[in-house]
């Protein structure tokens, strides 16, 4: 199965190797090799998913490869329940945005449907990463495509867009790479050998003095929460998504912005417990704000993509909240919620596009009065609409419900008023996303085109009706999703207890034998290095 | 036994799935109006089923769950699907999908011609299916998926006619009024979300049963978590059955199709609070404090929308503030601790306003969409059945023995007079004079009098048989319905003649027990005297309106507004609620989060802010760009300059 995973990393990279070797006016062949590289990758994934045991701890199907040997950088990749979910979320959303983009994109095909490949290729490798150095590497080359994606093929104002897109996010991610370094020194100096491998840095940074953690934390964290983007580092979104085609809003609000929380979750929960601790309730307030801010300004919006894009942000920040509950009720919420807001977030974006597509304006006061047109798009609208307003039976209510419930329970933000004004954001959202429905499917058309629009037609369906079926199955029966990641959100929320309360109220299954755990040379044991931190732990507060 | 529990509310889902997939291409409305009605019948017939084999059952053992499988497991959280027959759940269940039926069949005739037939039926279909989720649950929160589904049928089906016009403050659609009472359900469905977090934390689990069995263990009566978490719930309640302070919803709701207005909007949807309190009742009855509030809430509820029900013009409307005010004694009732006399006037009340609204329903056909009942009257000569059916529903609504509401109504009085005191039974019994007085203004305005319609194109009839079937069967059931009710004062045999009384008492009792009640059968005088005090202000309303409307016609209507004066122009306004609402909240919010939020935190502060770095990044680069000249001889000047001065640095220091 470890090729398997390779697999999903070098299907798509192949394609884009392919395809730049594809002469430019064969643009059938160009679609097909990226649908079929796409889709192939989607059955990795779904292989990946039915081999995954998810009743082991710890990462499943290594693979490590010697790279810079000095440094001991490697190309290490595995992964667990919470990359699985990401992976899948991932490869399923890009046959979707490949089929989004047959129509719209009518100039340099070959380049697009490249670099589209490209950027899943990045992606997956962010989630799957198990090498710091190698994270990095990833992280930086989504960016890459991603700028040609919104600079190219992007509206008036693509630019402007791109550049601000890619400078924003470089700001942060600069900051994590003097944090890569840094950590990799302190395994040298207190460990034995610089190192960027993960499964030994997850035993060893969460030994660093505290006044060290704060800053190594808020390297990661920053370059984090300007992708998730946390309020009030979310200016850029906006503008990217508003200039960005139909399918670049769609992987970058269903699958760039699950890059910052995943990492919130794997690197500075996993590496920087402590200083996690003592962020904890100053980031899920930001949360809070950003769920009731994104919502009002949102609100405001007359641009149908900006109201989306402002609908992130709210969205964002139940994800935000429910990972620093530090629970596994509000992580296991987050973790679905960056599955369901991808989904449901994508739908609109998808949505909002067939529209342009018709009218050519995004402008809400242009539309009005669909409905009776267009009677197929009207009722997967008001789904998509319905999922990304939390309503229960469909995706969205399980990860709201649960990131809430996590902050409402949590020991480490000990205030109930987060999870208050976070549900106070439901409301909000109803109005929003109501808003947004009535605009466009109500009332007098706008603007006399209206009445000549045709429903949406097979090819656009079969981009909305997977994404439904989703929305369903997650809202009736989460479980199959649930279970993936419930282990090894248990690990980490018994961990962080066990360091800051000295006991913990999960159950963990037992881990691996510990011949099966790789023991690198010099370091001593990677679990003696933590029960020695915990007994170094302060006894903790009544 | 568990696969017809579990049909129950799954028949209308596949009512509701085939509706909505096939239904567009069916030509036949008869074809959908029998898969839709039948539907509900079937679900109809097993509850009853369900309903014998309760009672076939000991008492003690009257509580049955079918688990259908596990839904939600995160940490130590985990909540199925699953479904709990016990008399309460199967009371509602019964009247769901009874009154469901009929409001089904009725439709099959009101909806005739309408080019979405099909669509109708589904929503229908999905509203029942929503509704007996929320019943039948056996936690919390699958109940509140059947609460907020509720709520987006009820949203579907207010904006149903979504090309028509509708008025009112800031509404200027039929979908505008679907959003205000989608939206504002929400707030109430906020309360009951952070309940279940509370109760998560306290009892680990959000099962009825174990919430019910253990609350007395878990808290002392009176402690403050217990009161916070039964006024979140309650705050759900006054949302879902409109109540203060977020009634308001509920009177725009009558931008839909009448049928939807009897089903969801009298009879069933909107007792979803009564339900939720009563199915918790246990640990509400740990809340002296909550119960107060839910008493005195729901008094003046009763008290302010009766009053505004006085001047409505709209038929409608007078009887969307009727049960808002209905609903307002029922509330008076939980809080008192009487929710058998709640639930019981849940039952009466389904029958009742149901057959008034589906009367309404056949007058508005019948004047082509007319609802302004100053331009009816007369219309008992055309339609004598609907006539006398409203005249059942008008006694009933009025409390006039022995019709069902009379007995419903009794036991609300008595009890909030024990428990509450004079004042809380001086409040009803005025909200119910003034009901006797509207319903009868209604009568006489609508069916008597000189006939102020337009003869020339509109020639009223009575309405098919389709319609006037379900019409006969509801007013069968206003007249006889509070056999399941009789008080002991009235009967006093050995045992308790309250059928309704006995078969919930395994439900509510442990609330009796936290609340240190004893049932006693025991009989008071003042019963008798409130009994006939109560009938005689029903019949003094009755007479005065009757006096005014049917002996004065419409020119009563000029003589009211005179004599009210101000006081009219207040009740005709709604006490003003919704402008008020409208420019202290909504327009606030709008301008906060345009100027304030948008336009000038985040394009002019946080974006400037960002932009501003950039651009003084790129100037400080334009600035250090002149020092690259591309002259050599000038960076041969510079690096002379830099050796000597480096030099030098050797040499002195």
């Amino acid at each position: 199965m470890v090729w398997v995973l390779v697999g999903t990393l070098a299907v798509p990279l192949a394609g884009f190797l392919f395809i730049l070797a594809l002469p430019r006016r064969h643009v059938r062949w160009i679609h097909a090799v990226s649908l079929t590289a796409s889709l192939v990758t989607l059955a990795l994934a779904i292989a990946l998913w039915i081999a995954f045991r998810p009743n082991e701890a710890g990462f499943q199907f290594h693979i490590a490869v010697r790279w810079i040997e000095a440094l001991d950088i490697g190309f290490r990749l595995g992964i667990d329940g919470i990359s699985l979910l990401l992976v899948l979320l991932t490869t399923f959303l890009m046959p979707i945005a490949l089929l989004a983009s047959l129509e719209p994109i009518r100039h340099r095909q070959k380049e697009y449907y490249a670099m589209m490949m490209l950027l899943e290729s990045a992606m997956l490798g962010v989630f799957v990463a198990l090498d710091t150095f190698l994270f990095y590497v990833f992280w930086e080359l989504v960016l890459i495509p991603m700028y040609f994606i919104i600079g190219i093929w992007g509206g008036g104002n693509r630019v402007y867009a791109a550049l601000k897109f890619f400078l924003y996010t470089l700001v942060g991610s600069l900051l994590m790479l003097v944090a890569i370094v840094w950590l990799g020194v302190y395994a040298e100096q207190h460990a034995g050998s610089f190192t960027a491998d993960f499964e030994r840095l997850r035993y060893i940074a969460p030994n660093l003095p505290i006044e060290l953690q704060r800053w190594l934390f808020w390297a990661f964290a920053l370059s984090f929460c300007i992708k998730v983007p946390l309020f009030p580092l979310h200016t850029w979104l906006p503008d990217a998504h508003v200039e960005a085609p139909t399918a670049g809003s769609v992987i970058l609000a269903g699958v760039l912005l699950k890059m910052g929380t995943y990492g919130l979750v794997r690197f500075n929960l996993e590496l920087f417990p402590q200083a996690s601790f003592e962020y904890a309730p100053l980031l899920a307030w930001l949360g809070v704000v950003g769920i009731l801010y994104g919502a009002l300004v949102a609100f405001a919006q007359n641009d149908m993509k900006k109201l989306i894009a402002y609908s992130s942000v709210s969205h964002l920040g139940f994800i935000v909240l429910g990972i620093f509950s530090m629970t596994v009720e509000g992580l296991q919420g987050a973790l679905l919620q960056m599955v369901n807001h991808g989904l449901s977030t994508g739908m609109l974006f998808l949505c909002v596009g067939m529209l342009y597509e018709r009218r050519h304006t995004r402008e809400l006061a242009e539309f009005g009065g669909l409905a009776p047109r267009m009677p197929v798009f009207a009722v997967l609208v008001a789904l998509a609409v319905l999922s990304s307003a939390g309503l229960p039976g469909l995706n969205g209510f399980i990860g709201e419900f649960l990131s809430l419930l996590g902050a409402a329970q949590s020991r480490f933000l000990d205030s109930f008023l987060p999870a208050v004004l976070g549900a106070c954001g439901i409301i909000l959202a109803a109005a929003y996303l109501l808003k947004f429905y009535h605009a466009l499917m109500f009332g007098q058309p706008g603007n006399p085109e209206n009445y000549h629009l045709r429903d949406i037609h097979w090819l656009e369906r079969l981009q909305l009706l997977p994404l439904v079926a989703l929305f369903l199955l997650i809202g009736l029966y989460p479980r199959p999703f649930l279970q993936t990641s419930e282990v090894a959100l248990r690990g980490l929320v018994a961990k962080l207890e066990q360091l800051r309360f000295g006991t913990t109220t999960i159950g963990v299954p037992e881990p691996k034998p510990p011949s099966e755990q790789p023991s690198p040379p010099g370091v001593g044991e990677p679990q003696k290095l933590l029960e020695e931190q915990l007994r170094r732990m302060p006894p903790p507060r009544p | 036994m568990d696969f017809i529990i579990t049909a129950i509310p799954l028949i209308p889902l596949a009512g509701f799935v085939v509706l909505g997939l096939l239904g567009w291409r069916w030509r036949s409305e008869t074809l959908i109006g029998i898969v839709g009605s039948s539907t509900v019948g079937v679900s109809f017939l097993l509850s009853l089923l369900t309903l014998g084999w309760l009672l076939q059952l000991p008492a003690s053992q009257q509580s049955h769950t079918v688990t259908l499988y596990r839904w939600v497991v995160a940490g130590n959280f985990h909540a199925d699907i699953a479904f709990h027959v016990d008399p309460l759940s199967i009371v509602f269940a019964l009247v769901v999908t009874g009154v469901g039926f009929l409001i089904h069949v009725y439709s099959i005739g009101y909806m005739h011609g309408d080019r979405s037939f099909w669509r109708f039926f589904a929503y229908l279909n999905l509203f029942i299916f929503m509704m007996l989720v929320l019943v039948l649950s056996s936690n919390l929160l699958l109940t509140f998926l059947g609460w907020e589904g509720v709520g987006l049928c009820s949203y579907l089906l207010i904006g149903f006619w979504y090309d028509r016009h509708f008025q009112g403050v800031g509404i200027l659609w039929t979908t505008d009024a679907g959003r205000k009472a989608f939206i504002i359900n929400r707030i109430g469905d906020v309360g009951m979300l952070l309940a279940m977090f509370l109760l998560v934390k306290q009892f680990g689990t959000l099962e009825y049963t174990a919430i019910n069995a253990q609350a007395a263990t878990v808290f002392p009566v009176g402690s403050d978590i217990v009161t916070v978490i039964t006024l979140l719930l309650f705050l759900a309640c006054t949302g879902k059955s409109a109540q203060i302070p977020l009634a308001v919803w509920l009177p725009d709701a009558m931008a839909g199709p009448t049928p939807v207005s009897a089903l969801i909007h009298a009879a069933t949807m909107v007792t979803a609070g009564i339900f939720l309190v009563a199915r918790l009742s246990p640990l509400f009855a740990l809340a002296p404090t909550t119960l107060g509030i839910i008493t005195v809430i729901g008094a003046l509820t009763a008290l302010a929308a009766a009053t505004i029900g006085l001047v409505q013009t709209d038929i409608k409307k007078v009887l969307a503030y009727s049960t808002i005010s209905q609903l307002g004694f029922m509330f008076t009732a939980a809080g008192a601790g009487a929710f058998t006399a709640a639930v019981f006037h849940v039952v009466t009340h389904a029958f009742f306003k149901a057959l008034l609204f589906l009367g309404a329903g056949a007058v508005i056909h019948a004047l082509h969409e007319q609802q302004n009942i100053r331009l009816m009257g007369g219309l008992k000569r055309y339609m004598p059945t609907t006539y006398r059916l409203f005249l059942i529903a008008g006694l009933a609504i009025a409390g006039i023995p022995p019709l069902s509401g009379f007995f419903s109504k009794d036991a609300i009085l008595w009890q909030v007079f024990e428990e509450v005191g004079v004042i809380g039974w001086l409040v009803l019994t005025a909200a119910a004079f003034c009901t006797a007085f509207y319903t009868f203004r209604l009568i006489g305005l609508v069916f008597h009098g000189e006939e102020r319609f337009d003869h020339r194109h509109i020639h009223p009839h009575e309405a098919p048989a389709v319609m006037r079937i379900p019409l006969l069967i509801l007013g069968f059931l206003s007249l006889t319905g509070g056999l399941l009710g009789i008080p002991y004062a009235l009967f006093p045999i050995g045992t308790n003649p309250n059928l309704l009384e006995r078969f919930l008492e395994p439900v509510f009792t442990p609330a009796m027990v936290a609340l240190g009640r004893a049932p006693v059968l025991a009989i008071h005088w003042e019963e008798y005297v409130l009994m006939l005090l109560a009938t005689g202000v029903g019949i003094g309303g009755i007479m005065l309106a009757w006096r005014l409307f049917v002996g004065e016609g419409i020119s009563a209507e000029r003589q009211m507004e005179q004599r009210l004066g101000k006081l009219y122009r207040l009740l005709g306004h709604k006490y003003y609620v919704d402008e008020v609402y409208q420019k202290l909240i909504v327009e606030p919010v709008q301008q906060v989060s345009e100027r304030f939020f948008w336009r000038l935190t985040d394009v002019m502060l946080i974006d400037g802010l960002v932009n501003g770095v950039a651009r003084v990044i790129g100037q400080f680069g334009r600035a250090l760009r002149r020092l690259q000249t591309g002259i050599a001889q000038t960076y041969a000047a510079v690096m002379l300059a830099g050796i000597l001065a480096l030099l030098s640095w050797l040499v002195f220091f």
